[in-house]
Formats: structure tokens, sequence, C-alpha cells
């Protein structure tokens, strides 16, 4: 133990005496792990939020698209398919069991004025249930009301977004806006809802009766979406089964392939976007990784340097009794020392650098106690794995030809 | 028992496509508390000789008894605790690691000492300040050897060669880099070693009259022993010192 504690004072004595040269070269490991920190905290921060998003759109719900996401082929997207229906709508909410709310959606981009502001937004049509699926509360005036539905009257409630930009000073609830130049009157203003799954502002939006979209908006019979939120959680997948076994009966589909329409649930689309940002993260790790391996040559070459320039003094520590693996540890607790402070500074620099990213940048970190045992362990390995070579050339010089160097 | 004796010693090496025989056969014997002069032009195997005697190589043939032992088949590492625990070395060009203090200088042996003394850094600490003060350096402990003439730093090298308490000093051209003043205070310090502390040493030159402060002089040409005698009037670098006139101030 003292033994060791010797082998370190020596080393951290060594690197001292070339301060400059021992920091530079530390630097290179200080960089790939601060990076290493900065993108596990990165991968970890959108994973945490994705999951906090999953949590608080709730995990039941299911949207039934037209058009397919299917593979292979030429496909219109939902915008121009057509099949999807009231009808299908209907039936799936008489024949599916474990349903709770079930809205049909339609939606389109729109200019909407009000007063002197004007603004470009996109309108929802929905139904009376569609702030239940979303689980979105309304924060002032009321829901869109069935007999609304029924009439397709021209009543919208105002995302936050589109409030606060369309009445900047006064409430909405009450007055009339002119959406595509027809007046449509404010029932309600829904909650802020912040930033959607792709960073998106889902504030930014109108929601009106799916009815008037329909045919005072779009003029189509037909309907682009269905949000539907199944009873409890683990009735989640046998929804979306019967749902698509039902469509596909309807529609006259055989083969899953020629789907006009795609049924994904919550789940599903979060498990899409952690994979995504596992790629992310995995490519960025790389980026990382190759940064640190280039810390670690950068300490070989040091190293086979200083092995060179004190020749002499390792014949001297030969001459008084130094054995090969004395020198061997000497050279090799140099390099690992290096590469572990330096490891250690990328630590401290690492999550310095993730916390400016949320605050700078807004992405969201996360930085795992395990990542941080993981770079330093790897810092550690580093500086044995770079560092053996060198530390082997100084511990097999012959003592004569050491101590005659010049 | 003699503590260095040596028989039918041979060393040979490759260089390119010539061997070299470097030693020829040599036989001797060196009796403890002995004061022993190695003389020599360069090429005649002196060097190759102190080698072998201080473990930092191995004959070709022939066989190498330090205190008794035959220790010329030992590999690296068991030469390394035997220059450790019974050889001191002194160097021309002293050899100090640069940047770093006396004392840590004088220190270095004890890092490597695998028998148990002065393990404590304490205990190291006591040890080199004792050392230094042996060889008139007691307020230098700190000093670095940039900060330190020849003779100092020669000095240095004495004390760190001793704190080991080894049985036998090597000394290759001790005074070769040194002017001739400091070069009867260094003898001076040799010839005190070996009277009071009954330390053996082993002295390489090429000066005939360094050779004298010694008590034998053994010379070599051409691998082989080529004399062997007694110093007949033997110097005493004490008395030279003292009759030297005056230095102004001590650097």
């Amino acid at each position: 133990m003292t033994n060791l504690l010797n082998t370190f004072r020596i080393a951290i004595k060594a690197l001292q005496r070339n301060a400059v040269r021992s920091a530079l070269t530390a630097l290179g490991v200080i960089i790939g792990v601060a990076s290493v920190i900065a993108m596990i905290a990165l991968g970890s921060g959108a994973r945490a939020a994705i999951d906090e998003q999953i949590q608080s759109q709730g995990t039941n719900v299911i949207y039934v698209s037209a058009g397919s996401f299917g593979r292979g082929g030429v496909r219109s997207g939902s915008a121009g398919t057509t099949t999807l229906t009231l009808d299908d709508a209907k039936a799936i909410q008489e024949q599916v069991p474990s349903i709770a709310r079930l809205t049909p959606v339609v939606r389109t981009r729109v200019q909407v004025i009000a007063g002197d502001q004007n603004w470009n937004t996109s309108v929802e049509g929905g139904n009376e249930d569609y702030v239940v699926v979303r689980n979105w509360p309304i924060a002032s005036g009321a829901n869109l009301a069935p007999r609304d539905i029924l009439s397709a009257d021209k009543v919208c409630l105002l995302g936050d977004t589109v409030a606060r930009t369309l009445f900047p000073d006064q409430d909405p609830v009450g007055q009339v806006i002119r959406v595509r130049s027809l007046p449509f009157r404010v029932a309600g203003v829904l909650a802020p809802k912040g930033q959607g799954q792709w960073g998106q502002d889902q504030d930014d939006l109108i929601l009106a009766p799916y009815t008037t979209v329909q045919k005072k908006l779009l003029g189509i019979t037909n309907i682009h979406q269905l949000m539907v939120s199944a009873t409890q959680s683990d009735a989640v997948e046998d929804v979306a089964t019967r749902i698509t076994r039902l469509l596909r009966q309807r529609h006259r589909i055989q083969n899953p392939d020629d789907d006009d329409f795609s049924v994904r649930t919550v789940e599903e689309m979060a498990q899409t976007r952690v994979q995504l940002a596992q790629t992310m993260t995995g490519l960025l790790m790389s980026v990382a990784s190759v940064s640190l391996l280039v810390g670690g040559i950068g300490i070989m070459n040091i190293m086979l340097v200083s092995v060179t320039e004190r020749t002499r003094e390792i014949g001297l520590r030969m001459a008084v009794g130094a054995r090969t693996r004395d020198i061997l540890r000497q050279f090799l607790t140099e390099a690992v020392s290096l590469s572990v402070l330096g490891g250690a500074v990328g630590i401290v620099l690492g999550v310095v650098v993730s916390q400016s990213l949320t605050r700078v940048l807004g992405w969201p970190t996360l930085v795992a106690p395990a990542s941080i045992f993981v770079a330093f362990v790897f810092a550690a390995a580093v500086g044995i794995f770079f560092g053996y070579y060198p530390a082997h050339k100084a511990a097999n010089l012959d003592p004569i030809e050491a101590l005659r160097y010049e | 028992m003699p503590i260095i004796e040596v028989r039918e010693l041979h060393k040979s090496y490759v260089v390119g496509d010539v061997t070299v025989h470097a030693l020829r056969g040599v036989n001797l014997s060196i009796e403890p508390g002995s004061f022993v002069a190695v003389v020599g032009a360069s090429g005649s195997g002196k060097s190759t000789f102190m080698n072998i005697l201080g473990l930092l190589d191995r004959p070709s043939s022939g066989h190498y008894l330090l205190q008794g032992e035959d220790v010329s088949g030992f590999d690296r590492d068991r030469r390394a605790i035997l220059r450790n625990r019974l050889i001191g070395f002194v160097f021309q060009s002293f050899n100090l690691l640069p940047r770093t203090s006396a004392l840590e200088n004088v220190e270095l042996p004890l890092l490597y000492s695998t028998n148990g003394h002065a393990r404590s850094s304490a205990d190291r600490h006591r040890k080199a300040l004792e050392l230094l003060a042996g060889v008139g350096l007691g307020n230098r402990e700190h000093h670095t050897p940039s900060q330190l003439s020849g003779g100092q730093q020669q000095r240095v090298a004495i004390a760190r060669a001793l704190v080991t308490d080894p049985e036998l000093l090597l000394a290759d051209e001790p005074t070769g880099n040194l002017d001739s003043r400091t070069s009867v205070e260094i003898m001076e310090i040799l010839q005190r070693l070996n009277r009071e502390n009954g330390l053996s040493i082993v002295l390489i030159t090429h000066e005939p009259d360094i050779a004298e402060y010694a008590q034998r002089v053994i010379a070599f040409r051409d691998g082989r022993v080529v004399q062997d005698t007694p110093v007949v009037r033997r110097r005493n670098a004490a008395e030279e010192r003292a009759a030297l006139p005056p230095v102004e101030a001590d650097v």
C-alpha cells in the first residue's frame, strides 16, 4: 500500500516536472471523457423527456390514421387517402370493446384574423371528446358541446399560443375570430401543453367541431384520423388489434401490406423515438469515443518521448536497484495518473457542458452516476492500454546502455 | 572470504559482424575493506569489468563470486535486488535526477529496498539527511543539482551510493569531471569511508595519480589483467587538502 502511494507520488512529481506538457496531454482525455459524459447525459435526458411525455399524454391512446406508413410501393399519405370515414368510426365505437372515448380528427392549415392580429395556424376538427382523449384541460371558457358538433357550428377553442397571439391583452372567450373569412366564436382556451413529441409547439392550434372543418373549411366527408382511448392501459394492445382487424374487414383488405390506414399506440410511437434517441446517442458516443482514443494515443506518444528523454534516469534507477516491475509500474502509473486526472477533470467538464446544453439550448440532459463511473473506468483503461507499451519499453532497457545514453 | 572473486571471466559481444572480446580470462580476488584502483586505457576492458562487478552485466563465461555467492547466472531482477543491497555506484557524470532535491536524490535507492529497512518516508528522510551531513552537505538538502557545484553534486551521489549501507562502492571515474582541488576533496571522502567504515571500494580511473589514492592498482590491457601491485607510496587526500591554499568563499 505504501509502495503504491510512493509510486503514485513519484509519478505525480515526474508529471509536475513537465506541467504544461502533462496538461496538454491530459487535455485529449479531458475532451474525450467530457464529450462521452455529455453525450450520455444528452441521451438519457432525451429518454427521460420521452418517458415524461408518455406519462403526461396517457399511455392508453390509439391513433388510427388514414393512409399507410407501410413498407414499399408508392403511398399517397394520409392527406390523399379518403377511405377512412365516419362509418368506420361508428363501427369501431359499436363493435370494439374497451373503448372509453373516440374522436374523429380532420385538420388543415388556416390563416386566422382577430382585430388587427393575424396568424397562420392549424385547425383540428374533433368532437367533444377530443380534449378528453388528449388529456387536455380547458383553461377558461367551455368545451365544444355535442350540439355544436351536430349542427356544425362555427365555434372553436384556442390553443394557448394562438390565444396569446391573437388576443395579447384581452380574454378571448366570447370573442369572434375569422378563419378563412368565416367568423368563429371562441368558446374557450386550452391549457398550455408545451412542446410536443418532436419539439413542435402543441399549443399552436385551433380546435373546432370536425363537422365544421369538414363542411365549411375542407369540403370533404372522410376523416383524417381517429383518436381512441382505451378504458385501461393494458387493453390498448387488444383494442389496437381489434380496430385493425375490423378496418381490414370493412375495407376488404386481404394483405396487411395493402392497408390504407395505420394503427399506432402511444407506446409504439414512443418506442420509435426512444430508438431514434438511442441511435443518435450511439452515433455521438462513437464520435466521443474516437476523441478518447485520440487522447490515449496522445498519452502513448508523450510517454514514449518521456521514456527517451529519461533514459539516463531509467538507467540510474536500475543501477540503484529498480527491478523491471518497478520501472514498469512507475511509467504505467504516470500514464494512468495522466489519464485518470484527465478523466476527473473531463467528468467535471462534461457535467458543466451538459448543464449548459440544458440551460442555453434547452436540451434535456441527465447525468447518471453510472456514466461518471463508466467514464472514469474507461479513462483509467485508456491509460493502462496506451501506457503499457512505453512502460514496457522503459522497463526492458539495458541499464548500461541507458546510463551511457546522451 | 574475499568480497569479490572472479575466475576465468570472459565477456564478448557482437558489434555488427565483429565479435569483440572485451574480457579474456580475468582472475582476481578483492578482500573486504580494501581500496582497489582499476586502471587501463579505453578499450582495455576495465569498463566491462566494472559493469560485471556492478551486476549491470553478466559474463559470457567464468564465475563471479560476490561475498562467496556465485552471481554470474543471476537474472535481471535478482541482480537488481543485489545491486540495491550490496553495491553503491558513483559515476563520472554524477547521474543525479534533474529538478529533484539532493534529499530526494539520496533517498532514491531506498524506494527500491526489498529488505525492509527505511520503510517509512520519515525513516528515509532521517537516513538521507544523516548521509548528506556525512559528506558535508547537511544544509543543502533542498538544493537541486543545477544549484550545486560539480563537487557538491558528486558528494550527493556518494551519499546516494551509501544510503542502503552497501558492502562495495564502485566509483567509475568519479573525478573525471572535476577540477584537481575538488578531486582531492572527493578522494578524501572515499579514503575516509574506506578507513573509518571499512567500506570496500573499487575505483575505475585512467589517471595514474588518482589511482595512487588506492591501496592496490590493477591494470587492464586488451581484456586481461597485466599488472596487479600494491601502491608503494600511497597518497593521503586529507593531508593534501590541508596543504592546499584556502579558497576565498565556499561555492
